[in-house]
């Protein structure tokens, strides 16, 4: 039989609890019974990693009716061993905090305020503009008469955030509307 | 990296200098440790003492962007005693290589330098060639590379290198004698480094000089050896891979030039050809992969014919340098109408903020997307601006948390890591592809519908309806868009390619990104979620894990492997093999290609695959500021003349000249001490993030200044005090920390102080100060755009009242 490594420390506290606590006579029900009170118990464990440095340290984040409601660092992954820093440990109270932006908002020209706006109402203006902007200034030659397709009067900044995936998105979107102008942290 | 996070327990030596490990990667610094554990001796190279120095053996105080002097001090010290290995120098390095009659290094400068656009002919570099075409190879040659690099760095004395570096002659030594020690077959030192060495205007070449020591060493590819970036972003490693940057597309491949006009062409121009038997000149591929990424973006409408859509891709000018440096400086000037930030906060992160903030008010329009309101996305409300002045109109799109989605990223080490979707995103935030995959069908449809410039390059995409993360892996992989054989193996159209030897020129394949190719096949699924600890006890030895998740390229964990065998595959040190030939075959990690141990002299290869010529470079005539790197003071510095060179700073760094770009001249008694900049373990690089989170911000609450005994006694001012810091571009205010982790410097017998200060802190988090970048410097690296954030000129005085920090 095989263990991971979070088996076999879950395997060995029991076993140490029930050995040093039951075996002077202590009734360990109670503990038990705390035990399955913790508020992980009976969540589902979802593998994440942290979105920090790139260690890229493997969580588990611990899901119950949809809400999370803990997260710690996975003693499986070899890198870090079950290990977090400062950052990764705060992980819970990032994702809950109520300083996150929840709507998309606008702020129109020269206003003092931001607006909660529906995304398929920020969509198309944002496609409007884009489309605009490219129908109005794509150069299609240079002054050499090179075809260069090549559109000058946007630009596209980020980001490491993204996960491949996204990467692989927002690259073949951006050739596509002919942005030269894209970069990212990398570069800072 | 080369190597990977684990494999850092294998080093004799590990030598940290440009990065505070312990303090900006906590948890990889454990392998750090387990190296300490086993014995290795542990060196910080930094300006300031610090977390990671704590845990060294000992801690070495350099002046900030002095890192060329400090490490060609430490080649010429291995070249002088002779401490370098040997055989692995000549089996593997261009030392041999002899250098054209051209290439000249006088007064500071290379051949062929031309004052007025500062820049290099780099024909005046090229190497001999023999009647073959391949390089002439003789090591006792007066211009071999070995003789010329000699040369060079006789200049960088012990005395020389004490002078400008402010390292003691006897600190020198300690470091030289420790690291140098590693130059042996069966000792391994690495080196760790972050953006302490990349963020200087000779940033590429720390790192060049650094590939230098390595190689002398015979420490590249080897257990325990290696150059390894820890990368600063979350998924920087991958993102780069993927190419989020101006000068290429995916897999590394140049973005296509004007005078490129056709695919051929662009081919012909970017693939390189050898004439050397026993190279494998990997890039001689590029051709597959290139079509194979055309093919994956513009799907059935990709044919031979059309040139698999090449003509719709924007062409650059050569020479021009798209960055966003250079962004910023066109938007100033009024000459970008709108455009997208997101995940990224330029306006407290990027260097000369007031320019970068005072830039974005000439947008029309700007679409950020952010999990937070952060000094960008408000920048239109900013303190002291009234915003019925500010025109730009803002669409904030709220972003989801990693935890909120799934894919893929790519740690420091090459690790494709597999996360999954935990919970919902929190109210109507969404991931990026949510956003950029309808935005685009918008955009698809207001062509369809009305027309416009070009449409066929947004039509013809090969772009889906919805996003999903699978199946972007899958198209990243690559797919098969015919049937075919592989070894009786039938695949058909839509399957996965196998890897990437198998991708084709022909449009036959398809793949977003060629190193990714094998990560996710018909035969083993989706490579990136294994979580398999179990290796062979070779593999143990060293902490290899190939069966936990895949790597590129082709799960080859440790990069330039064939470089850590002699050449019959025997490993070099028996005591931690990377890889091995049994006679038949290699074991223990993917090697860098197929192909056997170089003895066998009709198919072995030389271990540089990814070089033309097969081996390392210890001259680059590739890099535009020099084939071999020299120290040059920073674009500010508090020296007046370089003490053995008549060119004080990179005669070809990059740099704006707007009204808000001032710099500071040498020796400006204005500015006469050293600022460098760091971040913290508690905040996430410019704090956009984690001072939106109430346990960090109260951890480390505000914006301090990093200062020695000396010169608060000199300023007058106390530990805890608010003081003003200004530099030519901009005055920022912090609390004064008096430490003695920062010790003045003695330069060219001269005290020069140096002060630190994190960028963590931005105005959106009432009262904890704002931007530091507002003192940095707007001068870039020549090869990467990169800023000098690390070393800039200030003065600092007690402040009467502070405004920025409550």
């Amino acid at each position: 039989m095989r263990f991971s490594r979070r088996q076999f420390l879950k395997l060995a506290g029991a076993g140490a609890m029930c050995l040093t606590l039951g075996s002077f006579g202590v009734n360990v029900d109670e503990a038990f019974a705390y035990s399955k009170k913790l508020k992980i118990e009976g969540a589902k464990e979802v593998v994440s990693i942290c979105p920090f440095c790139s260690v890229c340290c493997q969580i588990i984040a611990y899901v119950q009716d949809g809400k999370l409601v803990a997260t710690e660092g996975d003693p499986d992954f070899p890198v870090n061993e079950g290990a977090l820093c400062a950052k990764g440990a705060a992980l819970t109270s990032m994702y809950t905090d109520d300083h996150r932006l929840t709507k998309p908002l606008y702020r129109a020209p020269y206003s003092d305020k931001w607006e909660e706006k529906s995304w398929d109402w920020t969509l198309d203006q944002i496609a409007r503009r884009v489309k605009d902007a490219r129908d109005k200034n794509f150069i299609l030659k240079n002054d050499k008469g090179q075809t260069v397709n090549r559109l000058e009067n946007f630009f596209m900044m980020g980001t490491s955030h993204a996960s491949n995936e996204e990467c692989a998105v927002i690259h073949q979107a951006m050739r596509g509307l002919g942005v030269v102008h894209m970069d990212h942290q990398a570069r800072v | 990296m080369t190597n990977h996070w684990i494999d850092i327990k294998n080093a004799d030596v590990v030598f940290l200098m440009g990065s505070n490990a312990a303090e900006h990667h906590p948890v990889g610094f454990k392998w750090v440790m387990k190296a300490k554990d086993r014995g290795a001796k542990l060196i910080h190279v930094d300006p300031k003492f610090s977390r990671t120095s704590a845990r060294c053996d000992f801690h070495v105080p350099l002046r900030s962007g002095t890192d060329i002097a400090f490490l060609g001090g430490m080649i010429n010290y291995i070249l002088e005693k002779e401490l370098y290995y040997k055989e692995y120098v000549l089996n593997n390095t261009n030392a041999a290589f002899v250098v054209g009659k051209d290439y000249s290094f006088e007064n500071g400068l290379f051949s062929g330098y031309n004052a007025k656009t500062r820049t290099y002919d780099r024909s005046k570099w090229a190497f001999e060639k023999g009647l073959d075409g391949a390089p002439l190879m003789d090591l006792a040659h007066e211009r071999s590379v070995f003789n010329l690099m000699k040369k060079h760095y006789s200049r960088y004395t012990l005395k020389n290198v004490a002078d400008v570096t402010g390292v003691s002659e006897k600190d020198l030594l300690r470091v030289y004698d420790t690291f140098c020690a590693t130059g042996k077959p069966n000792k391994a030192g690495t080196i760790l480094y972050a953006l302490g060495w990349t963020q200087h205007t000779v940033g590429v070449q720390n790192i060049r000089a650094s590939a230098i020591i390595q190689l002398l060493l015979g420490n590249i590819g080897v257990a325990g050896g290696g150059i390894n970036a820890l990368r600063g972003e979350p998924n920087v490693q991958g993102s780069t891979d993927h190419a989020l940057l101006y000068h290429i597309l995916p897999g590394y491949n140049a973005l296509p030039l004007a005078p490129w006009q056709t695919l051929q062409d662009y081919m012909k121009a970017n693939t390189p050809v050898t004439h050397l038997k026993n190279s494998a000149n990997w890039w001689s591929n590029r051709p597959k992969y290139v079509t194979s990424l055309l093919k994956g973006w513009y799907g059935d409408a990709a044919t031979p014919e059309n040139d698999y859509c090449y003509d719709l891709l924007p062409k650059g000018e050569p020479g021009a340098d798209y960055s966003y440096m250079y962004v910023m400086d066109k938007i100033y000037h009024g000459q970008i109408t709108g455009g997208f930030i997101f995940g990224v906060n330029p306006l407290n992160s990027f260097p000369n903020t007031n320019k970068m903030r005072k830039a974005l008010d000439n947008l029309d329009w700007l679409v950020c997307s952010e999990l937070h309101h952060s000094e960008t996305t408000d920048n239109w409300q900013r303190p002291g601006e009234d915003p019925k002045t500010k025109k730009t109109e803002v669409f904030l799109l709220p972003s989801a948390h990693r935890i909120e989605k799934a894919g893929t990223i790519s740690n420091s080490g090459r690790w494709l890591l597999w996360f999954d979707k935990a919970v919902e995103p929190g109210g109507e935030a969404r991931n990026f592809a949510d956003m950029f995959v309808p935005l685009i069908n918008r955009i698809r449809k207001l062509y369809e519908t009305e027309g416009g410039v070009l449409p066929e390059a947004v039509l013809k995409l090969n772009w889906p309806e919805k996003f999903d993360p699978e199946e972007w892996a899958r198209r990243i992989n690559g797919q098969f868009w015919k049937d075919t054989t592989i070894n009786g193996k039938l695949y058909k159209r839509g399957q996965l390619v196998p890897a990437f030897g198998h991708l084709k020129d022909d449009g036959s394949t398809s793949s977003l990104n060629w190193l990714y190719c094998g990560s996710y096949t018909e035969e083993d699924g989706n490579k990136s979620q294994r979580r398999d600890p179990s290796q062979t006890p070779m593999q143990a030895k060293i902490g290899l894990f190939p069966k936990w998740s895949w790597c590129w390229p082709v799960n080859r964990r440790i990069l330039y492997n064939r470089a850590s065998v002699d050449v019959n595959g025997r490993p070099l040190n028996p005591d931690l093999p990377v890889i091995a030939w049994d006679g038949s075959k290699w074991v223990g990690d993917v090697p860098d290609g197929p192909w056997p141990p170089q003895a066998d002299k009709e198919k072995g290869k030389l271990p540089f695959i990814m070089n033309t010529d097969g081996y390392a470079q210890l001259y680059g005539p590739g890099r535009l500021d020099g084939p071999f790197p020299e120290h040059y003071e920073p674009a500010e510095t508090p020296l007046a003349s370089h003490p053995f060179s008549k060119q004080l700073s990179s005669p070809c760094y990059k740099f704006h000249s707007s009204d808000m770009d001032q710099l500071a001249k040498a020796a400006d008694p204005k500015y006469p001490i050293v600022l460098t900049t760091y971040s913290m373990t508690e905040h996430w690089c410019g704090g956009g993030e984690t001072r939106n989170v109430p346990n960090l911000l109260e951890a480390e609450p505000q914006l301090y200044i990093e200062m020695s005994h000396e010169l608060a006694k000199e300023k007058g001012i106390k530990n805890g005090d608010g003081v003003i810091i200004e530099s030519a571009r901009g005055r920022v205010e912090a609390i004064a920390m008096v430490t003695i982790r920062i010790r003045p410097f003695t330069v060219m017998g001269k005290t020069i102080h140096l002060v630190g200060m994190p960028f963590a802190y931005g105005w959106t988090t009432p009262k904890c100060g704002d931007s530091t970048n507002r003192l940095t410097v707007t001068a870039y690296d020549p090869n990467t755009t990169i800023p000098e954030a690390k070393a800039c000129c200030v003065n600092i005085r007690k402040a009467d009242r502070l405004t920025e920090i409550a």
